[in-house]
């Protein structure tokens, strides 16, 4: 675990020097594309790399903050959601963190559950509406415990950082690529400068390829972390059957969640995009949640009949909704 | 003559440094140890305040059932008295009290009026997630321990242990049901 702490500070520091020099480079190819001189170029380069180390730094310091911002999250103290607050604090407990992260809620009834923040001082779990309610304690404590390892490995500042560098190299790259053809226009009809086309195309790929590169990186890094988490996650609860009754529900639910985005995705327990897009497995954000089930499955020696038997054996649980319980 | 003389400083040097490792990191996992030992006991003392409430909002519903309820308030009494006695006293006084309580909440099932009290089932939530972070502070202090005592055991850092007088630690046992074999469904 420790090793997963120092390697995902590492990643993190890596990532903002990669996008910093990325933006540097790519501010460079714009601004000789723009001016056609390198001393455009060149001043572009510098635009762009303080402002790239400045959104490094917002993002470092308030990336949280952002993505639960955009995925539409409020707070919520124990009096309002008591049994999701109990286990998040149970989880804070088995994990020997000290204080339990923030407890957030999603007002969508899609089922799915994030987290995020920088450390575990400094983190936040979100979960939706949906998920509260279909999912009985146990499984809640599997989604939270999957949670709480995403937060005790500082995942979540790798992958909160990725989610707002990333989302703002798509962003910006989307933005350059438009006026690209839009001063190619202008261009055209203004002076008669032409020499400037390859350099267009230059920028053109760049456009292109830069959020592709970035999202491929994206995808890569957090299948395993998924797994990971799924395995640390039953060291805390010692209860594999939770996790994997919860994913084999979350996996059944055909709704999509609504305030989901490319950015914030990976960050989530089961890809909230699924139905969006087919994607192909290089950029697929989380493995195949059969997979993922199965060897949960075999952590409880159990078969796949074990998913469905929550309804004779958790009676006492008492709070699970009967409506809606078929998967 | 000085190339001896350095070598064995340097042996010396590699020797100290390693000692020094070996005691800082010992009094981290001892440090840990009891600040999670601290942990079990903020929940159980949280249990401790948590029952008064609870059987005062059920003892109107329940007045056939005196006898789990005396018994609950009596496990509590031990349970408190048990705190200065070392963890294995504290622990099977705190196992009577789960035991206690459990019967409890079953007889409850009985009293459909009972159960649509808000103040009881805010109460049972409470009371249902500090058994579970009483359990889950257990498991963490008996990984702690045994880490520590582990560390404290094997060599080379049982001999700092011992030049140090560190000692093991006592687990925090699990209650019967805790231990039994879980279910497997053979199919």
């Amino acid at each position: 675990m420790y090793e997963q702490i120092a390697r995902n500070r590492r990643l993190s520091w890596l990532l903002m020097g990669v996008v910093v020099a990325l933006f540097a480079l790519v501010g460079y190819v714009f601004g000789l594309a723009w001016t056609g001189e390198q001393y455009g170029g060149l001043g572009l380069l510098g635009v762009f790399g303080v402002v790239a180390i400045a959104w490094s730094i917002i993002g470092y310091y308030t990336g949280d903050k952002m993505v639960l911002a955009v995925s539409g999250a409020h707070q919520v103290t124990h009096a309002e959601e008591p049994r999701l607050y109990n286990v998040v604090e149970e989880m804070t407990i088995a994990a020997g963190l000290g204080q339990p992260p923030a407890v957030y809620v999603v007002e969508d009834p899609a089922l799915n559950a994030f987290a995020t923040g920088r450390d575990p001082a400094h983190s936040a779990v979100a979960v939706t509406r949906g998920l509260l309610e279909r999912l009985d304690r146990e499984e809640l404590q599997g989604v939270v415990a999957h949670e709480m390892s995403h937060i005790r490995n500082y995942d979540i500042r790798f992958a909160t950082l990725v989610g707002i560098l990333v989302g703002v190299i798509a962003l910006v790259a989307d933005f350059f690529l438009r006026s690209t053809f839009f001063g190619m226009g202008r261009r055209r009809g203004g002076d008669s400068g032409g020499g400037s086309a390859p350099i267009v195309l230059v920028a053109l790929v760049l456009a292109i390829v830069a959020p592709l590169a970035a999202a491929a990186v994206q995808f890569a890094i957090s299948r395993r972390r998924e797994y990971l988490a799924d395995a640390s996650g039953v060291e805390l609860t010692r209860n594999p059957l939770g996790l994997a009754r919860a994913l084999h529900e979350i996996a059944a639910d055909p709704r999509q969640l609504g305030a989901a985005n490319r950015a914030t995705a990976h960050l989530y327990i089961e890809n909230p995009l699924r139905r969006r897009r087919a994607s192909g497995p290089l950029f697929a954000t989380h493995p195949p949640v059969e997979e993922r089930i199965a060897v949960l499955l075999q952590m409880a020696h159990a078969g796949p009949e074990a998913l469905v038997s929550r309804e004779s054996g958790g009676a006492a649980e008492g709070e699970t909704s009967p409506g809606g319980g078929a998967p | 003559m000085t190339t001896l003389i350095i070598i064995v400083l340097v042996i010396i040097a590699v020797v100290v440094l390693a000692l020094v490792a070996i005691y800082n990191s010992l009094v981290k996992r001892r440090n840990q140890v009891d600040n999670s030992w601290s942990q079990i006991d903020v929940q159980l003392r949280r249990r401790h305040d948590l029952i008064p409430n609870l059987v005062e909002a059920v003892k109107d519903y329940m007045e056939f059932e005196q006898e789990t309820l005396t018994r609950v308030t009596e496990a509590r009494a031990a349970a408190i008295s048990a705190e200065d006695r070392g963890p294995e006293a504290q622990a099977r006084a705190e196992n009577m009290l789960s035991d206690a309580l459990k019967s409890l909440f079953a007889v409850a099932e009985n009293y459909p009026d009972l159960k649509a009290n808000q103040n009881v089932m805010s109460l049972q939530e409470e009371l249902t997630a500090t058994e579970n972070k009483i359990s889950f502070a257990r498991q963490f202090y008996n990984d702690s321990v045994l880490t520590y005592n582990n560390r404290i055991q094997t060599v080379p850092s049982n001999i700092v242990a011992g030049l140090f007088n560190f000692t093991t630690r006592q687990y925090f046992e699990a209650p019967e049901t805790a231990r039994e074999v879980p279910k497997v469904d053979l199919r």
